[in-house]
């Protein structure tokens, strides 16, 4: 099942090869990793992205957990939660496709943040599956170069991840 | 003000450590230097840096006290990885500080450089990275807490050698707070209590215990708890010592060179009491065949990753297993009425006991089996036995009955060739006096042989008992069983003349080939050369396997048994 894992972890030099040490070295999948500081500059906020069933994620909880540098965790997809994430596309933008393209994009509430004579650079966030919709939308000979920064996550109301 | 150097041997002060392994090296010149001018702290000056990591390992394990290793950055952080992996997958609180080269040559392929945070992170329960000498006292405070608390490991201290030069006022904090370190220790209460009426209805229990017994300093309390309730104690490798050996209620090792009675009895319980083990492979064999009975299980450990990764657990109780098994005891206070089946039980694992699956057949050549009975005799069962690995450490954990806890000192996970050793040689600066043995094989002594020079330097007796049967004994074994006798590359061909080679290093060699003369010599050895170190060559029998035996991937009742071959 597809999991997201929250976690708050010292922000230290190497805090990310440990998480990323660990995923390799147990075999565990890593789908996506997000990883930034906090409004308190000495933790930073990972979302990971991984599947598993139910055992292999009580074993990566519990082995997040055991990191030293690890101050806390939650499995966000244990309960209600809002997920977002933001995807730069760079499309072809010429002659008829010019016109299509600002279409496309105004339907899936995309903006266009960057013009040249012949490409635009569209921005989109939302959930992963809209940011695959999106894709799966246009002509693939269109797009240029894809980014996506990974799934971020919170719980919804009082379930907060705080120290 | 001081420098850093000397802050590191201030700090080893305040944690009283009383010796230190190492190998000097370039990064580490100022730590060496502030070494050579005090004189609390003694330096054992190995011949390899695995040999101080394996020695100061051996130090944790023995005693109740912290090892620590001093290596040099680069091949001296290279040459340790055997030791801190070894120390890792045992769980042994170790603390190794590493010189790096200095901080503005970091990432610039220097001389004898290499990311030791990097190049450890697999293996250590956490390590560090010292940049500024105002973090150093600290670093290494936190370094002996995070090594001796919770599940405790080996952690590594990477000081390069700028800030080892750095001057800066030394004040070292009593005590540390970590918000992202808490590891738990009392065990819930509420799950206590189930375990509790979970063992009062327990039908066929077993009370398996493995290295976290030893780890907590809780074979007092478990061999009181046993007795309160009469079950049978199996003990995994790394739990030897936990609970009396010779006493009637322990049914022997379990797992893959276990005893008929324990694997049997382990298997077929109705009630696991899982008490600081973790069901390893080489314990349980097949999980799939482990799971084919119905039991429950009451799991006690200070690591929460350990409990249901392996096996399903009933009742869990996270933490330390000295503090939980009190809790049980204070609760089991008013006394424990157990069911009546299990006289049933113990009529079960009697019959199993009478197939008598630990035996041999003593004739013309010497058995590694009848070396192992005889140290036994000779040293009253009261050595401290350290061991490579291999068929000999088997033989030593089959028949070698230990009685006390931390007297049994081998690699039970990482499974190194060549720690026996440098173990004996730690056993032996945390417990100076003390009678200590090495159990080895002609393979596994040389992996770190050059420490006989290390010993004749600190005079340290060891007497080393080299199983010697010029095969590597285990690979053989399993090639004669699961490869049709082809022995790829099992036999040693050109040994040394180890008798020669231990009077080269200026210590006592002997050569025993004949059974009548193995007695004699074993106590020539502890007596006459007590104070000597004496490499003690057995030539036997080649063809010894260990048995009983549990090949890979198969069940635990599936043993195969020495006279069914």
């Amino acid at each position: 099942m597809r999991h997201i894992i929250s976690l708050l972890i010292e922000n230290e030099a190497g805090a990310l090869s440990r998480v990323a040490g660990l995923f390799s070295a147990r075999a565990y999948n890593i789908e996506s990793l997000t990883v930034a500081p906090t409004e308190d500059p000495s933790l930073s906020r990972m979302t990971i992205l991984t599947w598993g069933s139910d055992d292999v994620l009580e074993q990566i909880t519990k082995q997040l957990n055991k990191l030293v540098d690890v101050v806390k965790l939650v499995d966000l997809s244990e309960a209600p939660h809002v997920e977002r994430e933001l995807m730069l596309i760079k499309v072809r933008a010429t002659g008829k496709d010019r016109e299509e393209m600002k279409r496309m994009a105004d339907i899936f509430r995309g903006r266009i943040i960057d013009v040249t004579e012949t490409t635009y650079v569209i921005e989109l966030t939302g959930a992963s599956s809209k940011l695959d919709s999106f894709i799966a939308a246009l002509d693939g000979g269109l797009i240029l170069e894809t980014v996506r920064t990974g799934v971020c996550g919170v719980g919804r109301g009082d379930r907060i991840l705080k120290v | 003000m001081i420098s850093g150097a000397e802050i590191v041997i201030r700090c080893l002060q305040e944690e009283k450590i009383d010796c230190v392994f190492g190998y000097p090296g370039g990064s580490v010149l100022h730590i060496y230097d502030a070494l050579f001018k005090q004189g609390d702290i003694k330096h054992i000056l190995v011949r390899h840096e695995q040999a101080a990591v394996h020695a100061a390992d051996a130090y944790s394990r023995s005693s109740q006290r912290v090892g620590v290793a001093l290596v040099t950055s680069g091949p001296g952080v290279t040459n340790a990885i055997t030791g801190i992996a070894t120390a890792y997958m045992d769980s042994s609180p170790m603390v190794v500080l590493c010189g790096q080269v200095p901080t503005n040559y970091i990432g610039q392929d220097a001389f004898q450089e290499c990311d030791t945070v990097g190049v450890t992170r697999p293996c250590v329960k956490h390590n560090f990275l010292v940049k500024d000498v105002k973090d150093l006292a600290v670093t290494i405070k936190k370094a002996f807490h995070i090594a001796t608390t919770g599940r405790p490991g080996p952690v590594v201290v990477d000081i390069p050698k700028d800030v080892t030069a750095q001057m800066i006022e030394f004040d070292y904090p009593k005590s540390i707070q970590m918000r992202s370190y808490n590891p738990v220790v009392k065990g819930h209460l509420g799950q206590i209590k189930r375990a509790v009426q979970v063992l009062q209805e327990a039908k066929r229990p077993i009370i398996y215990t493995g290295g976290g017994v030893i780890l907590s300093n809780a074979a007092e309390k478990l061999t009181r708890l046993a007795r309160l309730l009469g079950f049978p104690v199996t003990n995994t490798l790394m739990g030897l010592g936990g609970y009396p050996a010779s006493d009637r209620q322990f049914v022997g090792m379990l797992g893959m060179h276990g005893t008929f009675e324990a694997n049997n009895a382990m298997h077929y319980a109705d009630v696991i009491l899982a008490v600081g083990a973790r069901f390893d492979d080489r314990v349980i064999g097949s999980p799939e065949h482990f799971a084919s009975e119905k039991r429950r299980v009451i799991h006690i450990d200070i690591d929460p990753s350990s409990i249901s990764k392996r096996v399903k657990v009933d009742v869990p109780i996270v933490g330390n297993v000295a503090d939980v098994l009190d809790e049980m005891l204070k609760l089991l206070d008013g006394g424990f009425k157990a069911d009546p089946e299990l006289a049933d039980w113990w009529t079960q694992i009697e019959t199993w006991r009478a197939r008598k699956s630990l035996t041999y057949r003593q004739d013309q050549r010497i058995m590694p089996q009848f070396v192992i009975e005889k140290l036994y005799e000779v040293t009253g069962g009261d050595a401290f036995i350290t061991s490579d690995v291999g068929q000999h450490q088997m033989f030593a954990a089959q028949y070698y009955k230990f009685d006390k806890p931390r007297r049994w000192i081998n690699s039970g996970g990482l499974g190194t060739m060549g720690v026996g050793l440098p173990f004996a040689m730690g056993t032996l600066f945390a417990n100076p006096g003390a009678t200590v043995a090495c159990v080895t094989g002609e393979g596994s002594i040389q992996m770190c042989i050059q420490e006989m020079s290390t010993c004749k330097q600190f005079a340290l007796p060891v007497k080393i008992i080299n199983l010697n049967n010029g095969m590597l004994g285990m690979v053989r074994q399993w090639q004669e069983m699961f490869y049709s006798k082809r022995y790829s590359h099992t036999y040693v061909a050109s040994l040394p003349d180890f008798v020669k080679l231990a009077e080269a290093y200026g210590h006592v060699g002997m050569r025993i080939e004949k059974p009548e003369d193995v007695e004699p010599a074993l106590r020539k050895a502890f007596t006459e050369h007590k104070d000597d170190l004496v490499f003690m060559d057995f030539i036997i029998d080649p063809t010894a396997n260990v048995f009983p035996m549990v090949a890979a991937g198969k069940g635990l009742t599936e043993m195969i048994l020495a006279e069914e071959l």
